[in-house]
């Protein structure tokens, strides 16, 4: 009895949303200290986070965590909208919900999806191109030799050699061949024809992330999308953080200062994450 | 004393003959309303009305009117027991409309409260909540314990007593979005745990009363705080927390 009801009951599903949320939100909070740095820190700095947030066995935890938060989270909302839905079969002919709750509370389902579709294209913009475009653009710099100036792939710490030289267009010989490393999603691997690794090279994140928002024809809509999918993730959060509390339980002393860390919270991140694309759109 | 004022009023209700009948919203028009009179007193008026023009008269719950019984209901211009709060319909009174409006009246609107008659509701699903658990197993066989024999916290005392004033009228079933009754049982469990008498059976009255809310088809709580401000009682959300907790408790032991 006691074990069935933790998995089926309508409290348990409770439960389970409030957690998966909670992490989510810590993930939110991780997430936007790394993004930060794609306007306080220096470019190399930010691929170098990328490097090591692909490689950490730890970070790779959490990042199964994450997956399996997110998941979850959207498919318990769905069973419980499901199951709401079901429980008034004959709506009113006149309703004023206005007066005894906020939009955002009664609204969670259609924000969530909304923040749904947003990581799926958030996941294929940036994400997917990292994980399996075989010709995303390496980590380079310019390299003077005897007066001629030539762009170079620079290699990652263990890289048999130090550069590859890169053709006109910044990209690398077509000749050569590139495949992903499994295990290192951020490094290109360029093996010679007898299958011999000659060089590895690394992602440039940071580079696709300024060309996405900085692209002439998309690059603004980009921008705008993005704000506005962060409006409606600050709606979810302004409800979803102090609800967590709720159905975990927690109402007494600190609840008016977990309602205010959470307003704070919903408004702040959000608004943070917003900045960045803008700033690299209108400013950089 | 406010002077007295004859309103007059459009309706619009929701008529059902029986619980199988698809029922629709019909229009009434009812002249010389004294805004003195309650929201009941008015629906009288309107039956007289109805009966002089041999159309049956419109079912609704009331009992106490005094708003203690919990047994009137409706669904007032798209609020549980009308625009006030604190109140049932029964304290709702006619000087909160003005001339010419139209009131919808509708019945609470839940799959566990199904509409027996136009704006009559079943509500034995609450009842069958709380006899699933919402009870202390008393020896009455002639050594009953005085209960202020056992001291309580005046705390716990007051919370509890609080918890108790719940009429379990479904108002917040009625008014949540997702028909959860939550509220209801939250204060129905609360009220209970909070004392001494009450802890001996908390572990399988919250499993047990939980239980039967979800099998009763009543929806889960979001937490949009709408059933705190639509209570009558002022049953605050507390109980919900407390109602968790005990639950969590309740299914790790």
């Amino acid at each position: 009895m006691a074990k069935s009801a933790l998995l089926k009951s309508s409290i348990a599903k409770k439960y389970w949303m409030a957690l998966t949320g909670l992490f989510l939100c810590l993930f939110l909070a991780g997430h936007l200290a790394g993004n930060l740095q794609l306007i306080f820190g220096t470019a190399s700095q930010f691929n170098q986070y990328a490097l090591f947030m692909t490689s950490n066995p730890a970070v790779k935890l959490l990042s199964y965590l994450t997956y399996f938060s997110i998941l979850f989270h959207a498919i318990d909302g769905i069973m419980l909208t499901v199951q709401n839905k079901k429980a008034r079969p004959v709506a009113y002919a006149m309703n004023n919900p206005s007066n005894n709750s906020t939009l955002a509370s009664r609204n969670m389902a259609v924000l969530g999806t909304l923040i749904l579709v947003f990581i799926v294209t958030h996941m294929v913009n940036f994400w997917a191109v990292m994980h399996f475009d075989k010709n995303m653009p390496l980590v380079s710099r310019e390299v003077s030799e005897m007066g001629m100036s030539q762009k170079v792939a620079v290699g990652v710490l263990g890289s048999q050699a130090p550069y590859f030289p890169l053709d006109a267009k910044g990209k690398l010989n077509a000749e050569v061949i590139r495949r992903n490393e499994l295990t290192q999603k951020t490094v290109t691997t360029v093996v010679d024809k007898d299958g011999y690794v000659v060089f590895e090279g690394q992602k440039d994140l940071h580079k696709i992330t300024f060309d996405f928002f900085q692209d002439p024809k998309t690059g603004l809509i980009a921008t705008i999308l993005y704000v506005l999918a962060m409006a409606v993730l600050a709606f979810h959060l302004l409800h979803g953080f102090q609800s967590a509390f709720q159905s975990l339980g927690v109402n007494n002393k600190f609840t008016p200062a977990i309602k205010s860390f959470g307003t704070l919270f919903a408004i702040i991140v959000p608004l943070l994450f917003a900045i960045i694309p803008v700033y690299i759109h209108f400013v950089k | 004393m406010a002077s007295k004022k004859n309103i007059n009023i459009n309706l619009k209700i929701w008529r059902q003959k029986n619980a199988k009948a698809k029922g629709s919203m019909e229009t009434y028009k009812l002249d010389n309303v004294s805004t003195d009179s309650s929201f009941l007193e008015m629906l009288d008026q309107l039956n007289e009305e109805l009966i002089n023009k041999q159309i049956e008269p419109v079912a609704f719950d009331h009992d106490c009117r005094e708003g203690i019984c919990g047994m009137c209901s409706l669904y007032i211009n798209g609020r549980a027991h009308g625009p006030d709060t604190g109140i049932t319909t029964c304290q709702l009174h006619m000087r909160m409309f003005n001339d010419g409006d139209t009131i919808f009246v509708e019945p609470w609107r839940s799959k566990a409260f199904p509409v027996i008659k136009d704006l009559v509701v079943d509500r034995t699903s609450f009842e069958r909540i709380q006899q699933a658990g919402g009870f202390v197993s008393v020896n009455t066989s002639g050594n009953t314990i005085d209960a202020n024999a056992t001291p309580v916290p005046k705390h716990d005392a007051d919370k509890a007593f609080e918890a108790a004033a719940c009429i379990g009228c479904g108002a917040c079933v009625a008014t949540c979005k997702n028909g959860s009754a939550m509220l209801f049982v939250g204060a129905k469990v609360s009220q209970y745990a909070l004392l001494p008498q009450g802890k001996v059976e908390a572990t399988q009255r919250v499993l047990n009363m939980v239980r039967q809310m979800d099998e009763e088809g009543f929806g889960n709580c979001t937490n949009t705080g709408a059933c705190e401000i639509e209570c009558p009682k002022g049953i605050s959300l507390e109980n919900i927390a407390r109602m968790n907790r005990e639950f969590l408790k309740a299914s790790l032991k």
